[in-house]
């Protein structure tokens, strides 16, 4: 056995002309949280639906849990779970009942099963909405419902697609305690997201864009590898000092956070601080800052390219 | 290896949004109750008070007798008078009328020469009303103290067997059971498959291990439930209400109606993976719903169409269950004397389920 759940080698993907996926290598260690960055339309989703086996690459190989796909990918079926972006379990069927179905479509027996629906409903805080019909329920409810049915059969590897777009920060923070929990009992994890705190929280990492794998990693390493010093300047007119930044060829890219700017300034630079004021004397009394750098800031640097 | 476990799953999900979905419930039962109440009672192929205009140009008690006498038959009933046959042809023309006595002026004088007495004229656009018409052509006039033209013989008596009576709604309550199975059943499998689709639950469905042929199976058993309940409910009124005879016995219109309502389903299967939303499920519906109502021999007799139309109606479900049902409810046959419709319904029903589970991909390639 591969001491990798997920190993795919260079996978395409086109509808058509166009390309969602292009020569993406992957792989993921068994037991890690892998995240995928990107932003929306970049090809994550497509990416796990050829991992699950929904969609077929146009070339490359694949292999997942030890399963060749999409040849074996009704086999895989048994050992993962899928948590759609868009919600995917009835509405007009309670909690209880949804979570019923999908057990028994995995072949779970009746005890095995109401025993599993009482722990996962107190592990999920879905006790008191047993009863309640899904319809009506806020977002935060639904998506524990969702991760409460795509854990029914204990899967091996779990693919999350987007799981957080559409409930609140607090409801996010339990979502990942769990989640850690999942993946302390030796579940592997892929998850897409598009925030960036979110990204932070997994153990491994890859950044997507237009269909490809800008960087991969530990954060921390990413964050360290970037290859830029962070300054954040304090000053008055920060939108006109920016044009000027970008303009030298040394700044990498520059972001206003309210009365501060961030600039990324490339690393050929030794002293950044004293770059900028000696480059440019308007600031010689501006406060400056060298800042830890943030996996937005990774982000922007391997993905600036792509999008002009 | 096919699980009954996991279409277990699926049917007792399915009855369950079945039971929440109040007007769907509803329709279940209301369809056939109106629809059989309003076609047994409207579609009537026996006319009656068809009406007509009368020109007596003859002003005598003859013509007087002999306008009494069409009115006594009931075909017809005269509700103007005219002095002129061109103002009751156009009052055939505005559609006041749909046919016009006229009586010449020599009437007397044409009864004892015992030639034709007078001319119907006659909207013929509608063919029941004019061959209603066409049948008092030579009506025996028997209101006359003498006998005014010499009896007619019959060439041939006639027995009619099943209907004595000539009541459509004998022949129409039967056939309305395949009108609205055709509808209902073919309606709810043609969403089945979509709904989920535009609902979101197919890309979950699909990640789970359930085979093609399960989910498809386990989608229409429990409306073959539902079509039971309807069947029930239109013969039941029609024996009630409208006095249609039962006379075959029921576990043969039981076995019959399970083949039909199992090839309606697959039929709406077939549909629900053709189609991308529920619109054009509906729009597909309706493209067999209606050479199901006017090809089947339900409204027209199959005898009649032409070549091309009749092997349309043979390929309809609705068609070969017309016949079937008809026969085994009011001639008292069974599927043996009728297997070649019995066969058809069954082999469609196998051929409809493989094309409906082949077409079916667990992919979204």
């Amino acid at each position: 056995m591969s001491e990798f759940a997920i190993e795919a080698v260079d996978v395409v993907k086109q509808f058509g002309n166009f390309t969602a996926i292009e020569n993406v290598t992957l792989r993921v260690p068994k037991g890690c949280i892998y995240g995928f960055l990107g932003p929306n339309g970049c090809g994550k989703s497509t990416m796990i639906r050829v991992l699950t086996g929904l969609l077929s690459p146009t070339s490359g190989q694949v292999n997942v849990l030890g399963l060749s796909i999409p040849k074996q990918a009704e086999l895989l079926k048994l050992k993962i779970g899928y948590m759609t972006q868009q919600f995917s379990l009835y509405d007009d069927l309670s909690v209880e009942e949804n979570m019923q179905f999908i057990g028994q479509i995995f072949g779970m027996g009746s005890k095995l099963l109401s025993q599993r629906i009482d722990e996962q409903l107190v592990t999920y805080g879905l006790d008191s909405k047993r009863k309640q019909r899904v319809e009506g329920m806020s977002g935060g409810q639904r998506q524990r419902l969702s991760l409460a049915c795509a854990t029914m059969h204990k899967p091996e590897l779990l693919f999350l697609d987007e799981p957080t777009s559409a409930v609140d920060p607090e409801n996010r923070r339990e979502f990942w305690e769990q989640l850690f929990e999942l993946s302390e009992q030796g579940t592997t994890i892929l998850v897409t997201t598009h925030y960036m705190d979110e990204a932070e929280r997994c153990h491994r990492l890859a950044v997507m864009e237009s269909g490809v794998i800008r960087a991969d990693g530990e954060p921390d390493m990413l964050m360290k590898q970037m290859g830029v010093n962070i300054v954040e300047v304090k000053s008055e007119q920060l939108r006109s000092l920016k044009q000027k930044l970008l303009a030298t060829g040394a700044v990498r890219s520059a972001a206003q956070l309210g009365v501060r700017l961030r600039v990324l300034i490339y690393q050929d630079i030794i002293e950044p601080i004293q770059w900028l004021k000696t480059t440019f004397p308007e600031l010689q009394h501006a406060e400056m800052n060298i800042a830890r750098p943030s996996l937005e800031d990774v982000f922007v640097c391997v993905t600036g390219e792509g999008r002009q | 290896m096919i699980s009954f476990y996991r279409m277990n799953a699926v049917m007792v999900k399915e009855i369950r949004q079945l039971s929440r979905d109040r007007i769907t419930f509803g329709m279940v039962v209301m369809l056939p109750l109106i629809q059989l109440l309003l076609f047994g009672f409207a579609i009537n192929t026996d006319i009656r008070q068809i009406p007509i205009a009368v020109v007596d140009q003859s002003q005598s008690t003859a013509g007087r007798v002999i306008t009494e006498s069409v009115k006594v038959t009931q075909v017809v009933n005269v509700v103007k008078r005219f002095a002129t046959a061109e103002e009751a042809e156009q009052a055939i023309k505005e559609g006041v009328v749909k046919a016009a006595l006229i009586l010449p002026s020599d009437l007397t004088q044409r009864m004892v020469q015992n030639r034709v007495l007078g001319q119907w004229v006659v909207d013929g656009s509608d063919t029941m009303i004019s061959s209603a018409i066409l049948a008092l052509q030579s009506m025996p006039l028997t209101d006359f103290d003498f006998d005014i033209r010499p009896p007619t013989v019959k060439t041939f008596e006639v027995v009619l067997f099943y209907n004595p009576s000539r009541r459509s709604a004998v022949n129409i309550v039967p056939g309305l059971l395949g009108v609205i199975l055709t509808m209902t059943m073919i309606l709810f499998t043609s969403t089945a498959i979509v709904r989920e689709r535009e609902r979101g639950n197919l890309e979950l469905l699909i990640t789970t291990p359930i085979h093609s042929i399960e989910l498809m199976v386990a989608k229409i058993v429990p409306y073959i439930f539902v079509g039971l309940v309807q069947v029930f409910i239109i013969l039941g009124l029609g024996h009630f209400i409208f006095d249609v005879p039962i006379n075959g016995s029921v576990a043969q219109i039981l076995l019959g109606t399970l083949l039909f309502i199992s090839a309606s389903l697959s039929l709406g299967l077939m549909i629900s993976t053709v189609a991308q939303t529920q619109l054009q499920a509906m729009q597909m519906t309706v493209f067999v719903l209606l050479p199901s109502i006017l090809l089947s021999g339900f409204m027209f007799p199959y005898e009649g169409m032409p070549e091309v139309a009749q092997w349309i109606s043979e390929v309809l479900p609705a068609t070969h269950f017309m016949r079937l049902i008809r026969g085994v409810v009011l001639r008292e046959a069974d599927l043996f004397d009728l297997w070649r419709d019995t066969l058809w319904l069954a082999g469609f029903t196998v051929v409809g389920l493989f094309i409906a589970s082949t077409r079916f991909k667990k992919t979204l390639d």
